[in-house]
This record gives structure tokens, C-alpha cells and sequence, in this order.
């Protein structure tokens, strides 16, 4: 579905990911995890069109993202939670939501776009609680889950996920995991989830790929690379035994 | 104290509040959208008025004219964001602010060859016999100028509130990129703040023209007050800075009135420099305190 092929990108002089290849098949949950700084958030933005790549192509459906426009790629089933969530915090969380159908917005199209609304908050039953309230009061898990509710708005095929976990407490990271997985087994939505919590990420993705200093070092089934030492070594924070 | 007196500069002074108001609305409106200060923002308050005046002379009826004023000046504000913002887009803000200085010297250069630098007049929209209203005198058209400022007003609260395309400028000045991430074409949106400011700023100039006077250069100091008057109600919030220009403007009349008239332009000045000393964030100002 999704296809980036030896990418490229630069911020300034700064070589942020360097000849990075991946693929994410229909249906799939794929984790690319890594430190801080290794590139996952520079791959995201440069899929969402906004970085523009230095080399490398990038495929989605058929469609070259290379120089599509961060609102066009929405068009096309993609949407992005980005990092830090960035809902508009002084607006209802209901306009936030309903600012994720933007462009599905025509005049007599609002009955749609309800019925879309009444999904989301089906789906997460707080934020319904919550609709006239300002986003920027909502606790940390909740905020999240507007961020993907808003992504949801846009009826996409494809969600790119940067961090969901963030600054969670780990019971909330764990139910934040869990309706990632219910988007795609009851959604069936494709998922490219970045996630400094390798172990969280990995629980709930079936292939990851590995980033470091903008290089993807490795990739594999998803119980291959919990099970992979290095990966345990260096992200799932597990010393081995005997060897130190 | 002689309560006519009071009365009348109470009136004088929001009707040019009402000017200094739309004018500080142009401002915040693409300041919430591009992070900018417009400074011909001023100069579309002067097409507003001069264009007015021209389409007057052809002989159109004074409403036709002062709409069709505030289309031509929409027109023109959106030839500037895409001749001379959009270019430049991603450039640091003191470039565009520069070039919106360029912009309005070249604006008023141009007005000052079309129409010379004579001061010119528009009749009055429905007469000129005063009104008396408790022994002050009031010109039919500050009615006017008043009543068509609330409507205006009225309406882009609406849009902002009610409207998805009004949502989505709001979400723009909020966080710009994720405004991106869910499809709306930012520069859609900023070149739809600079119409939506020249339109405000010219409906300002046009319907205080009657009131007034005119001439190719009245758009600085209708500028700069309208800047005042914007930090007064705090920029970023469109309607505080609408409040700011009727308070702005009233203040201005009572020092005139009460104090000397030879001072009128420098309370607006005093009153700004206070404010950026003392309360940057305006009297209705967002802070920027925030929950992390």
C-alpha cells in the first residue's frame, strides 16, 4: 500500500535519513522504532508531504507523494497523527473533530459528516462526554485519542501514527495500543506506527523495521525482533544474561 | 459637566472607532492566519474610501458604490498576497513584514498618480440633517457607520464560528501544521485572510468617508491607529481588536474634547506605548500561559 523506496531527506545540511527503504502492505500494523533522533518522525512528515525528499520515491496506492501537498495526500486516504498530537487546543473537541473532515466538507454534505462524528465518539465514548469542551482541557490520553479521532474524520485508509504513547501513563499507553488494534481489525485500516516504546510497538505490530541515525539497520517480523538481542539490547531495555 | 457635550464626543468618537475597529480587524484576522502585521493595511482603508469616490463621480448610487469600493479592494488584497506573499512564503516574518511596508508605500504612490493629492468627499448615505438626540447633534451617516459595523462584525463571527472554511483559518493561526495534516490548504486560507481584510478595511474607509474627508494618504494614520487599537484590544483576537477601536476612537474624542483637540493623535500614540509597556497581551488578549 505504502512503498518508500532508498529515501533521502536533508534538513538544511543535516542528512536526517539516509537511503531508507520500507514497504507497508494492505491491512498491516508496522512499527518503526528507534531512539531519539534516529529519523522516525522525518519519515513520517516527508510521507504527509511535509518535508520534501532529496532522493527516493514514495508510493502510496500507486500515487507518487514525492511532491504531492500535505492536503492532497489526505485527500487521497493517508492521514497523519503527528507527534505531540497538536490538536487546536482553544476549540471544542467536537470542531476539532469535525475539522479532520475538512476537505469532505460540501454544502448539504453535514448529515454525512455526523454520522462520521457519532462513529468517532462511539469509538471513544470520553470524548463524546467531552464534545463542547476545549481540547486543550482534555487530559493527555484523551487528547490522543481526539488526535486519532480527528485522523479517523478523514475517512483514511492508512494511518501514520507518530509516538500515540507519549507522555502516558503505561495503563492509558496500553488502552491507547489497544484501539490502534481494533482500528485495524474492526477498520481494517493499514498502520505505520513510530513508537520510542519498542516493546508497546512491537506487542501490537506485525513487521518493524528498525531506525538509526537515519538508517533503517533492521527489519523483520514483529515476535523475530523482540526476540533479536540487539533490539532487546537497545530498546527493550532487557540485559542478557550471562553477558553483560 | 454638560452632558450634550459628553454625548456628542461619545458619538464622534465611535463612529472613527468604528473605522479604527475594522481596520484592527484586517490586522488581526491575517495576523492570526500568517503570524504577520500587515502594514498596508492602512492603504486598503484608503482604496476603500478613494475607490468609493471614484465610482461615486461615475455617477452610481452611494451604496452601489461603496460595495462595489470593498470589492475592488478584496481584489487588490488578494493581488498582493499572491504577487508578494505568497512568492515569498517561508521567508522569517521581518522580510514579509518589510515587504508589506514596500507594498503600502507602492499602494499609496499609485493612488497619489490615479487620483492626484486632492481630498475628496462622499456624499453622505441618506442626507445630512442632523439628528438631535438628547441636545446632541448626530450625523445620520455615524448611524450608518455604526450600524454597518456591527453587521459586519456580526457576520465574520458567524463565519468564524459557524462556517468550516471560518474553522479551519482559526485552526491555521492555532497550529499550522497540523492545520496541513487534515487537508486544509493553508495558503488557501492566508489568501483568503488578505481578501477578507482588505474587504473589512475598506468597507471601513468607504462608509467613514462622508464623515471625513479623503486623499490618496489618509491610509497611514488610519494604519497605525488601527495597530493601536488592535494591541489595545489584543492581538490575535479579532474582536478584542474591534472593542480596541471603539474604545481607541471614544478616548481619542474625550481627549479632543476635554483636553485639546491639537493632542487628538497623540492619545492614540500614548495610549499605545502604554500598552506595550505595561500589557502586551491587550485588554482582551489570549495569554500564553498554557497547560503542557
Amino acid at each position: 500500500m505504502l512503498v518508500v523506496t532508498n529515501l533521502d531527506v536533508f534538513y538544511g545540511r543535516i542528512h536526517a535519513v539516509r537511503r531508507a527503504s520500507l514497504h507497508v502492505g494492505k491491512g498491516e500494523i508496522v512499527a518503526l522504532i528507534g531512539g531519539n533522533g534516529a529519523g522516525k518522525t522525518t519519515i513520517l512528515s516527508t510521507v504527509s508531504g511535509l518535508i520534501r525528499p532529496r532522493e527516493g520515491s514514495l508510493t502510496f496506492d500507486g500515487h507518487d507523494l514525492g511532491r504531492t501537498r500535505p492536503e492532497k495526500v489526505v485527500r487521497l486516504g493517508l492521514s497523519h497523527v503527528p507527534e505531540g498530537r497538536r490538536i487546536f487546543k482553544p476549540m471544542s473537541v467536537g470542531d476539532n473533530l469535525l475539522l479532520g473532515a475538512f476537505h469532505r466538507a460540501k454544502f448539504g454534505r453535514r448529515a454525512l459528516l455526523d454520522q462520521d462524528l457519532d462513529a468517532v465518539y462511539a469509538l471513544f465514548p470520553k470524548l463524546a462526554e467531552r464534545r463542547a469542551q476545549a481540547a486543550g482541557t482534555l487530559s493527555g490520553g484523551e487528547q490522543q485519542m481526539l488526535a486519532i479521532g480527528r485522523a479517523l474524520m478523514a475517512r483514511p485508509r492508512m494511518l501514520l501514527l507518530d509516538e500515540p504513547g507519549m507522555g502516558l501513563a503505561p495503563n492509558i499507553m496500553s488502552e491507547i495500543f489497544r484501539h490502534i488494534r481494533a482500528l485495524r481489525d474492526e477498520m481494517a485500516l493499514t498502520v505505520l506506527l513510530v513508537e520510542q516504546n519498542a516493546k508497546q510497538a512491537l506487542r501490537i505490530a506485525d513487521r518493524g523495521y528498525v531506525l538509526e541515525t537515519g538508517r533503517i539497520i533492521l527489519q523483520g517480523p514483529a515476535e523475530e525482533l523482540t526476540e533479536n538481542r540487539d533490539v532487546q539490547r537497545a530498546y527493550l531495555g532487557r540485559e542478557q544474561d550471562g553477558q553483560a | 459637566m454638560n452632558l450634550a457635550a459628553l454625548l456628542q464626543y461619545l458619538v464622534s468618537g465611535l463612529t472613527v472607532g468604528a473605522t479604527y475597529g475594522l481596520t484592527a480587524l484586517g490586522f488581526t484576522i491575517i495576523f492570526n492566519t500568517t503570524g504577520l502585521i500587515n502594514f498596508a493595511q492602512g492603504e486598503f482603508v484608503m482604496l476603500g474610501g478613494m475607490f468609493a469616490v471614484s465610482f461615486a463621480h461615475l455617477g452610481l448610487p452611494v451604496g452601489l458604490a461603496v460595495v462595489l469600493a470593498a470589492l475592488a479592494t478584496t481584489v487588490v488584497g488578494a493581488v498582493m498576497e499572491r504577487l508578494t506573499i505568497r512568492p515569498v512564503a517561508g521567508a522569517p516574518a521581518i522580510n514579509l513584514v518589510i515587504i508589506t511596508i514596500g507594498v503600502s508605500i507602492l499602494i499609496r504612490g499609485l493612488a497619489m498618480l490615479a487620483w492626484g493629492k486632492d481630498t475628496f468627499a462622499l456624499p453622505a448615505f441618506s442626507g445630512e440633517v442632523p439628528l438631535l438626540f438628547l441636545g446632541a447633534a448626530m450625523q445620520p451617516q455615524s448611524l450608518w457607520v455604526l450600524a454597518l459595523t456591527l453587521s459586519l462584525l456580526a457576520g465574520l463571527r458567524f463565519f468564524f464560528s459557524h462556517t468550516m472554511y471560518g474553522k479551519g483559518m482559526l485552526a491555521c493561526s492555532f497550529d499550522r501544521r497540523a492545520a496541513y495534516l487534515v487537508g486544509i490548504s493553508v495558503e488557501r486560507m492566508v489568501l483568503l485572510s488578505f481578501m477578507i481584510a482588505a474587504l473589512v478595511g475598506a468597507t471601513g474607509g468607504a462608509i467613514l468617508a462622508p464623515l471625513t474627508m479623503t486623499a490618496y494618504d489618509v491610509g497611514i494614520l488610519l494604519g497605525l491607529k488601527g495597530f493601536a487599537a488592535c494591541i489595545l484590544g489584543g492581538l490575535g483576537n479579532p474582536f478584542g481588536a474591534a472593542a480596541g477601536g471603539l474604545i481607541l476612537g471614544v478616548l481619542e474624542s474625550l481627549g479632543a474634547g476635554y483636553l485639546s483637540s491639537a493632542y487628538k493623535n497623540a492619545f492614540t500614540f500614548i495610549i499605545l506605548l502604554l500598552f506595550l509597556f505595561v500589557r502586551p497581551t491587550g485588554l482582551f488578549g489570549r495569554s500564553s500561559g498554557e497547560r503542557v
